[in-house]
């Protein structure tokens, strides 16, 4: 846009800088050939009249001198004086003075009564037979109106303007057409970057000509379809690793079936056995059942992944949820609980359940008592909150603390949960249109906020 | 306890199963595929059928709607997380509860006994709400004079709510007392129930009579 109007506005100022100093020379050359004319006429009719005149002239010599160069012309001898017209009022002192002075032809332009008047005044010259000439002694004065001439450099100057306005139209057009067919493949150009940058990878300008801007075109198009190609393939890949996660995930679940079905039965058994015996199958048992909360949680993984995870709102109430998740889970003694008697909201229980689960179960493993989990509700959110006693999140555990499989503490000495948990916590907040938050307590120890929307309009 | 047939292609987990199910005190005959366990159904009715939704050949879908077809047996589904298709259409198909796999034994079998267990409360002896009766003590319902046959479950929501008539029970409440699942119940069990029911006992299933809905809060019996 600011080239377009610089293009505009460089034309416009050379078409009227051109205009300008063209009226202005013109009108120059006009006034200087009027000039020259006038005064040749003058000279002419002198020079025909002057031989002819008797010397010293007597009165009725200057008249018909006076008669020969026209009206308004005075001619001026000693005390002798012929004039007429307007002519003898205009004859200024200055002139007088020059011709006397100069003894030759000189000019005057002045304006008197509204209109421009050219005066000129020149001494009579007699040439002597052997041909040097000398002053008679007689001059003349003419005053010859320029009006004339005046309207004719107005009109010039006034036709160079139209010729000009035409001609700095035309110039603005032609700049806005010139920078136009610049600009508008730039412009398109740069749609098509943005396009691009917005993700859109089918985005492409058509190269036209064969130009600077053409070869960049193809450049861009050539660099597009080359990300686009790259993108495709680790989209390809990308999705190729889910399935096989969600595969092997399912895969998995198959043996785990019998595990979990068998390890009971040993379980059972194992008051029989001796020590060592009792603690194999006691381990067993539980990594069993690590194993099938991992597989689990992978494949849940997988299925927010693949976009599959579906949400059913019910209406529920929030602290019962909570409480229920607690004492499923045998935490209730463990963990201290402040929420209302009631609070109804529009969540998905199953879900609800896996949010609060993963977050006091991270409290409890990787944090120190006090854990307090506390329900509370907005206008238009619930907040589960679940703080702990311990050391709190390192800003290094707030970057990453819902990464999948990353660990806070490398020495791992406790009881690790799948490494998932956090992660699809937040997951589970966002598919309900909410957030899970990490942070720190104003004294210590973590703070987790789940805000889940409570959805009272949608399905 | 009570004789159980297993639907389960998966030979190792088949066996795993039967071993903890028998342990449990169940009586354990298993099949490999939905056609055979059809065959093993035939020709002796168990008391309960427990069902592996992923099937080859005939899967456990249409296995279960010709289960249901054939009479009143309960099953109970064995399902993947968040296979949410197959719960909806297990439980159209007539299932009566579904379990997660991989499922521990104690679990299953809560569920099985749950399933069969038919008496609610005290009984009373018989019950007649206009064209519906229902005997208590003898745990048969007729609908004018043309005897209805129930399954468990079925049986055990129609006496549950019509031991109150009038009165407002949640789905979670049904959940609790007909399926015994006191936590993060399923409530499509409770919706996909009612409307068998009322396919048996309603005039008119669309408009229903007996077995009313109490929109935002659940199920209620009557007012007649």
């Amino acid at each position: 846009m600011r080239l377009v109007v610089a293009f505009a506005l460089v034309a416009a100022l050379s078409v009227v800088v051109t205009a300008w100093a063209s009226a202005q020379s013109a009108r120059a050359a006009l006034v200087a050939s009027a000039q020259q004319q006038l005064v040749r006429g003058v000279a002419e009719q002198i020079g025909a009249t002057a031989p002819t005149l008797t010397y010293p002239p007597a009165q009725d010599s200057l008249d018909r001198l006076r008669a020969a160069v026209g009206a308004n012309t005075v001619v001026v001898y000693r005390s002798l004086r012929s004039s007429a017209g307007d002519g003898p009022g205009l004859i200024t002192a200055e002139l007088r003075g020059a011709v006397a002075a100069r003894e030759r032809l000189v000019t005057q332009r002045i304006v008197a009564g509204d209109r421009p008047w050219l005066l000129i005044g020149t001494p009579v010259m007699i040439t002597a037979p052997d041909g040097a000439r000398s002053a008679s002694g007689i001059q003349v004065y003419a005053a010859r109106d320029l009006t004339a001439v005046d309207r004719q450099v107005d009109r010039l100057v006034r036709s160079t303007l139209g010729t000009a306005a035409l001609a700095l139209a035309l110039a603005v057009l032609l700049a806005l057409v010139a920078a136009g067919s610049v600009l508008r493949p730039v412009a398109k150009l740069r749609d098509t970057a943005r396009r691009l940058a917005d993700g859109d990878l089918g985005a492409r300008t058509p190269p036209r000509g064969a130009d600077e801007l053409a070869e960049l075109t193809v450049t861009v198009n050539e660099m597009a379809a080359s990300v686009q190609t790259s993108m495709a393939t680790m989209h390809r890949m990308q999705t190729e690793a889910r399935r096989f996660a969600a595969d092997v995930s399912h895969e998995l679940r198959t043996p785990l079936s019998t595990l979990t079905a068998v390890v009971e039965v040993l379980g059972d058994a194992a008051d029989a056995m001796d020590a060592d015996a009792r603690e194999s199958v006691t381990l067993a048992i539980m990594e069993t059942n690590r194993l099938v909360a991992l597989v689990e949680d992978l494949m849940e993984v997988s299925r927010f992944d693949a976009g599959t995870a579906g949400l059913r709102r019910e209406v529920i109430d929030l602290p019962s949820v909570v409480h229920g998740t607690l004492r499923a889970r045998g935490w209730l003694h463990r963990v201290t609980v402040s929420a209302p008697d009631r609070l109804e909201a529009r969540l998905d229980p199953r879900r609800l359940d896996v949010i609060v689960a993963n977050l006091v179960g991270n409290a409890l493993r990787h944090g120190a008592p006090p854990v307090r989990v506390s329900v509370s509700a907005t206008a238009a959110e619930v907040l589960i909150e679940v703080t702990d006693g311990g050391p709190g999140l390192r800003p290094e555990a707030l970057r990453h603390v819902f990464d999948r499989f990353w660990k806070a503490d490398a020495a791992r000495t406790r009881t690790p949960g799948s490494g998932l948990g956090l992660a699809l916590a937040r997951e589970n907040a966002r598919l309900h249109g909410g957030d899970l938050t990490a942070g720190n307590t104003g004294t210590a120890g973590a703070r987790f906020v789940a805000a889940l929307p409570t959805g009272s309009e949608q399905g | 306890m009570a004789s159980v047939l297993l639907i389960e292609d998966d030979p190792l987990v088949r066996r795993g199963l039967r071993l903890a199910l028998t342990r449990h005190g169940h009586d354990l005959r298993t099949a490999g595929s939905g056609e055979a366990g059809l065959d093993e159904f035939r020709s002796a009715p168990p008391d309960l059928v427990v069902l592996d939704l992923m099937l080859p050949g005939m899967d456990g879908i249409e296995v279960c709607r010709r289960i249901r077809s054939a009479g009143e047996v309960p099953v109970i589904m064995l399902t993947a997380r968040g296979d949410d298709f197959h719960v909806v259409d297990g439980l159209e198909a007539g299932a009566d509860d579904y379990v997660i796999k991989p499922v521990q034994p104690t679990v299953l079998d809560a569920r099985i006994r749950a399933v069969l267990r038919r008496s609610v409360g005290a009984p009373d002896g018989t019950k007649l709400f206009r064209e519906l009766v229902i005997d208590t003590v003898g745990l048969a319902v007729s609908v004018g004079g043309r005897p209805v046959a129930l399954t468990p479950t079925e049986l055990r929501l129609l006496l549950t709510i019509s031991r109150a008539p009038g009165r407002v029970f949640s789905r979670q409440q049904l959940l609790s007392e007909v399926w015994e699942q006191d936590f993060l119940g399923d409530s499509r069990l409770v919706d996909n129930c009612v409307q068998r029911l009322r396919a048996k006992i309603e005039t008119d299933p669309a408009a229903p009579v007996y077995v009313q809905t109490v929109r935002g809060f659940g199920y209620r019996f009557g007012p007649l």
